[in-house]
């Protein structure tokens, strides 16, 4: 475990360097965060290769070796961001470059009454304490090591909070850009829907470079109230040569409505860690997915719904379309607790293999301990229906067009669930020209 | 219009058309028929394209070019047209994209341009009261849900929106009740002019009450072993197929030399 000892010396070193450029910040609730996150990393490491949730995705090129974190932000024009800007929403937008807060291309604007949309540093002390109060409030496995590096680093972050019985319809966008610094970079949002809130959020993860040497490790916190309604987006469109590791916490109330939509569009290696905890009665929490990896790309969800009360419902649908030499890695638990009595889980992993170098790895994990529940999951893994090809070529559709036609309404169903018409016309854009790069990527020798 | 000339077909290994021999001229109906298992929606898909089959003899032209040298696509484009058999699903394209999609890119290749969403309403509204359809199917995914007799107005009515030249019909009848197929039948009947030809493949002469055929011809173990006006209709209806089998089985005997 040398290499692993080096990497988490040269970790405690940069957090040594950190902690004293922060000038007296070292004695805020924060930071007590980060130092917990630091002697969390001393005492467990990073992933290897032994973790049984690591088996498809080899942790190395993520964990071996200290990426140093990048603390200066780079230069970001306006013009660098508007293709990752969702037109036509003028709700607030946050943007963060290389993890750090730029004011100047950000917007709060007028936001309805209960609703806060701050960046981590600039916090009123009311948003303060809800920070204080919920900021890596969960415990952290062994196995969350990345997420433990994102806390030890963290520099600033997109909070969103909304009292109880306020709405907030137009989605609030995160846009977390790097600025193609090798290093890593720390990508913090919490979100906080009080009882009988409404909210919408997209965050957006970006490159102006392919960014070689950029290793992300995002956290993100939701905390859905009683009776909340909350829809959470992620768009994943790193540099083609970057590096990702996110984690997404929820914790889901009573009456609960929670739906998170996970794009993973572009990036070297990308792994994302989605965990929600279903803690009241008659929640309906759903998790969906689409990955579009090509190349080279690798492309892991992991995905855990923890059933902890009776009579809740959830739905999860996983789709990937694989090109090139790409992995599409696909787990999905659901862990049905003993008092959860009258669960619906329902869990879906539908992937197309567009060249015969593509991969994929779907592994459906059901613990179930209570005896009255309803829990399916279903995978399947194939090429292009040959007969529906057959039928739009038969209806003058030319080959190619036709395996573009079956392509996007294979993907359009995930692009089809999200709610904001704005928001699924931007999302529908990105898909659409990148189904285009996965069809035409027939894999083949380096 | 079409000639097809000792066409030899199989599939998987499997010789399934073992000679057939057909010309079409522009304006005629033809209908082939023939017991189950004869070769006739083979046929219809060799013709069509599908790669299911392989030619391994003859020749088809088509409008004086090779159609067996053309992809699927370019024959739907050059008029080809045929309707399934077993209209596929395809879950989340809907109806009224992939006929609008099929149209433009056979518009494109006569040369036309493609068609707007306003006036692609207009004509697709006009179809759709040809085959008797409600407008909700147009946002429905292709056939998904559909009942037998809605996924064969839906080939008829794809038929009348791309206008071919070579209708093709794989028993559109089958499974069909009688007011399904007197609206299949009177779509067919609308798109028939002096230029369209059809070629119309049925298990039963029912359908051959309500389009007229010019020609019958019997299918039978991969060869057109009989053919005749619309009466053979009739007497196949009235008597089988056995017979036709019993007297095609004769004159082969007797063509066999005497003693060997």
């Amino acid at each position: 475990m040398a290499a692993d000892n080096d990497t988490i010396s040269g970790y405690t070193a940069a957090f040594e360097g950190f902690e004293a450029s922060l000038n007296g910040g070292a004695r805020s609730p924060l930071h007590a965060r980060r130092r917990e996150a630091i002697a969390h990393l001393q005492e467990h490491g990073l992933p290897t290769a032994r973790f049984e949730a690591w088996r498809h995705t080899n942790p190395a090129p993520l964990a071996n070796g200290c990426f140093p974190p990048v603390v200066t932000a780079g230069k970001l024009s306006a013009e660098a961001i508007q293709p990752f800007v969702v037109s036509g929403i003028d709700g607030p937008l946050l943007v963060f470059a290389d993890g750090q807060f730029v004011p100047g291309l950000s917007r709060v604007g007028d936001l309805p009454d209960g609703v806060q949309v701050h960046s981590l540093s600039a916090a009123d002390s009311e948003t303060a304490a809800i920070i204080t109060a919920n900021l890596a409030a969960l415990a952290l496995g062994a196995e969350h090591g990345f997420a433990a590096l994102n806390t030890a680093f963290v520099r600033d972050g997109a909070v969103v909070t909304i009292h109880a019985g306020c709405t907030m319809d137009v989605p609030v966008q995160i846009l977390h850009v790097s600025t193609g610094q090798a290093g890593l970079t720390t990508p913090r949002t919490l979100v906080v829907a009080a009882a009988g809130s409404r909210a919408s959020v997209v965050e957006t993860f970006a490159s102006t470079t392919a960014g070689a040497g950029v290793l992300t490790s995002s956290v993100a916190e939701i905390v859905v109230g009683a009776g909340a309604v909350v829809e959470h987006a992620r768009i994943h469109l790193h540099g083609a040569d970057s590096l990702h590791a996110g984690t997404m916490h929820v914790t889901e109330e009573q009456d609960a409505r929670f739906t998170a939509h996970t794009f993973c569009l572009a990036g070297r290696i990308l792994r994302e860690d989605v965990h929600t905890v279903l803690r009241g009665e008659h929640i309906e929490s759903t998790l969906n997915g689409l990955s579009l990896p090509l190349g080279d790309d690798h492309v892991d969800n992991y995905t855990t719904i923890e059933h902890v009360a009776p009579d809740c419902s959830s739905h999860e649908l996983y789709k990937g379309v694989v090109g090139g030499r790409a992995h599409n890695v696909f787990r999905g638990k659901i862990h049905v607790h003993q008092a959860a009595q009258r669960t619906d889980a329902y869990q879906s992993n539908q992937n197309l293999l567009m060249s015969d170098d593509a991969e994929i790895n779907s592994k459906p994990q059901l613990e179930i301990y209570a005896d009255d529940v309803k829990c399916s999951h279903g995978s399947t893994t194939g090429q292009l229906d040959p007969d529906a090809l057959f039928y739009l070529q038969a209806r003058g559709v030319g080959l190619q067009q036709a395996r573009g036609v079956l392509t996007r309404a294979f993907a359009g169903e995930l692009v089809d669930r999200l709610q904001h018409e704005g928001l699924r016309t931007h999302v529908e854009r990105l898909v659409s020209a990148r189904l285009d790069a996965v069809l035409a990527d027939q894999g083949g020798a380096r | 219009m079409l000639k097809i000339t000792n066409l030899h077909a199989t599939v998987d290994g499997t010789e399934i058309l073992k000679g057939i021999n057909l010309e079409v001229a522009p304006g005629e109906i033809h209908a082939i028929m023939g017991p189950n298992g004869s070769g006739k929606s083979t046929l219809a898909q060799v013709l069509a394209g599908h790669d299911a089959f392989t030619v391994t003899e003859g020749s088809v032209r088509y409008e004086n070019e090779d159609l067996l040298d053309m992809a699927p696509e370019d024959r739907a484009r050059k008029g080809v047209f045929l309707a399934f058999q077993y209209p596929v699903e395809i879950p989340g394209v809907n109806s009224a994209y992939f006929l609008r999609t099929g149209l433009n890119e056979v518009r494109k290749a006569r040369g036309e341009e493609e068609i707007d969403a306003y006036d692609f309403l207009a004509l697709i509204r006009e179809k759709m009261a040809l085959v008797e359809m409600d407008e909700s199917f147009l946002k429905r995914s292709v056939n998904e849900g559909f009942s037998g007799g809605e996924k064969k107005r839906h080939e008829v009515l794809q038929m009348a929106v791309l206008e071919p030249r070579l209708a093709i019909l794989d028993e559109t009848d089958s499974g069909l009740d009688i007011d399904a197929l007197r609206v299949v039948a009177h779509g067919v009947n609308q798109l028939h002019t002096p230029q369209n030809s059809a070629i119309v493949v049925t298990h039963y002469q029912r359908l051959l009450e309500y389009i007229v055929p010019d020609f019958v011809h019997v299918l039978m173990d991969g060869r057109i072993v009989r053919s005749g006006g619309k009466e053979l209709a009739l007497q196949l209806e009235d008597k089988g197929y056995d017979w036709i089998r019993e007297e095609t089985a004769a004159a082969a005997a007797a063509t066999q030399p005497a003693g060997a």
